[in-house]
């Protein structure tokens, strides 16, 4: 972390970039917020730590129409979304100054809560550890650290940033286990079963568009679900349809443009698993129309934008061609 | 109302989206060739079968429909080159995502009709509008208010 502070006052003070784009300290220890510094005096609230989950490239678009560059930290998670903005012309390249930061997997709180453990006052950092030590209103306590880890960071992308100007920090890749096993599980549901699920799970949404906002890839300056006419502008529910067609619209509206970097199951106050709605979506643009990760290559035919002549017909679905590829 | 009329059936609600170069005609010719189709069958002209989002397939579910149907150009046809094309991708998705939340995958179709082929249009409509009567009513994604 110190290090990071040092090489971000060396830029500001060099006059190179004119702000920082990093996290400080939230209400508690575990949820640090995104944050901009506009002066080496400032950055003393800078934080860097395992609950630094936060995706910064959507800040960047903003960052985009502020005067000079700004400097930004990004997970190599992260990058994919940048690489994916800069793909839809959402942030400047020419304005950003990258640097890539290690990251050895990020924490859950709900995941350390889940366990028992209450009022967290402070937990540290380690590298590579097998066993997180967190401090508690009640005494020092440790849990396993893998067990503490965010569901995306099971699946890691790799620890490779797809764009960067440096890096600082190692990165380790922290995936173990399979990244579409949880939507092959409910895709082998029957339809009962699969309704009942989602039934359950999206009841709990309470509609603060806490997904919508955060997540990178959905930037629209004007948002069908602001508009007056779109059924879960109202808190009451009338139907019990309207959370299914608000997520699927919204899992829609980035197909085959999430990273699937898991800020929107992060951030759900409620814990839906959000993530399975763009999960779906990816494992079929996978079988489909071939492996495609946004986020790799700027210059990539998104899946959604192009086409071939040879394509599935719809009526794959229905004839279970699909579950079964 | 008719006498004849059994108030006992179950009538479904479905939406045809059909594009206007092909699939409207296609059922302009089903009409002026005399050829039946069930009068459950509402359409909605659109300008082509990728002008249908998403939102509107869902929309006609919230709203009461029992199935939705998008007929376009085939493959190849499209009055603006490459239209269905884009459809047919967004459409795949969508419909593998209603299968994915457990709704009955027969309750929507895409169809491609062409201009002439009134015939297939009115050949369509009868066998979804069986398919839909045989589902049932649409319980799982309906507008509760729309119910009586």
């Amino acid at each position: 972390m110190q290090e990071l502070i040092t090489r971000a006052k060396a830029l500001l003070e060099s006059g190179e970039v004119q702000r920082v784009l990093g996290w400080k300290q939230g209400e508690h220890i575990y949820d640090p917020e995104p944050a901009f510094f506009d002066s080496a005096e400032a950055l003393k609230d800078f934080v860097y730590n395992g609950f630094c989950g936060a995706n910064l490239s959507k800040y960047m678009i903003e960052a985009a129409k502020l005067e000079g560059k700004t400097l930004v930290f990004l997970k190599p998670c992260d990058s994919y979304s940048f690489v994916q903005l800069m793909k839809e012309h959402r942030v400047d390249r020419e304005k950003a100054h990258i640097i890539g930061v290690g990251c050895k997997g990020k924490l859950s709180v709900n995941k350390i809560d889940a366990d028992g453990i209450l009022d967290i006052q402070g937990a540290g950092y380690p590298d590579c550890a097998d066993t997180l030590t967190v401090d508690t209103l009640y005494g020092q306590t440790t849990v396993s650290y893998k067990d503490a880890m965010l569901e995306r960071c099971h699946v890691c992308k790799g620890k490779e940033h797809m764009v960067c100007d440096e890096q600082i920090g190692e990165s380790a890749d922290t995936a173990d286990s399979d990244r579409f096993a949880q939507v092959a599980a409910i895709e082998a549901m029957s339809p009962e079963e699969k309704f009942a699920f989602f039934q359950s799970e999206l009841s709990k949404c309470i509609r603060c568009n806490a997904c919508r906002n955060v997540c990178p890839a959905c930037s629209c300056r004007k948002c069908v679900f602001d508009s007056t006419k779109f059924d879960s502008t109202q808190k009451a529910n009338t139907t019990s349809f309207e959370e299914k067609m608000f997520h699927i619209i919204r899992a829609f509206h980035v197909a085959g443009r999430c990273t699937d970097c898991g800020e929107c199951s992060r951030v759900c106050p409620q814990g839906i698993p959000l993530h399975l709605f763009n999960r779906k979506f990816i494992k079929d643009i996978n079988s489909l129309y071939g492996e495609y990760q946004a986020g790799v290559d700027a210059q990539a035919k998104a899946p959604l934008t192009s086409f071939t002549q040879e394509d599935a017909e719809p009526s794959i679905v229905a004839e279970g061609g699909l579950t079964h590829a | 109302m008719p006498v004849n009329q059994n108030n006992e059936e179950f009538r479904p609600v479905i939406v045809a989206f059909c594009c206007n170069w092909c699939s409207y005609a296609g059922a302009d010719l089903a009409g002026s060739s005399r050829l039946s189709y069930p009068a459950d069958v509402k359409i909605i002209r659109v300008p082509c079968s990728c002008r249908v989002n998403p939102m509107f397939i869902l929309r006609a579910f919230e709203k009461g429909a029992d199935g939705v149907i998008l007929c376009g150009c085939h493959p190849g046809d499209c009055h603006y080159s490459t239209g269905n094309y884009y459809a047919r991708r967004r459409m795949t998705l969508l419909f593998s995502m209603l299968d994915f939340i457990g709704v009955e995958n027969g309750r929507t179709r895409v169809e491609w009709v062409s201009a002439a082929e009134g015939v297939k249009f009115s050949e369509t409509m009868n066998s979804f509008v069986a398919k839909i009567r045989s589902l049932g009513k649409n319980v799982r994604l309906g507008d509760l208010r729309c119910k009586n």
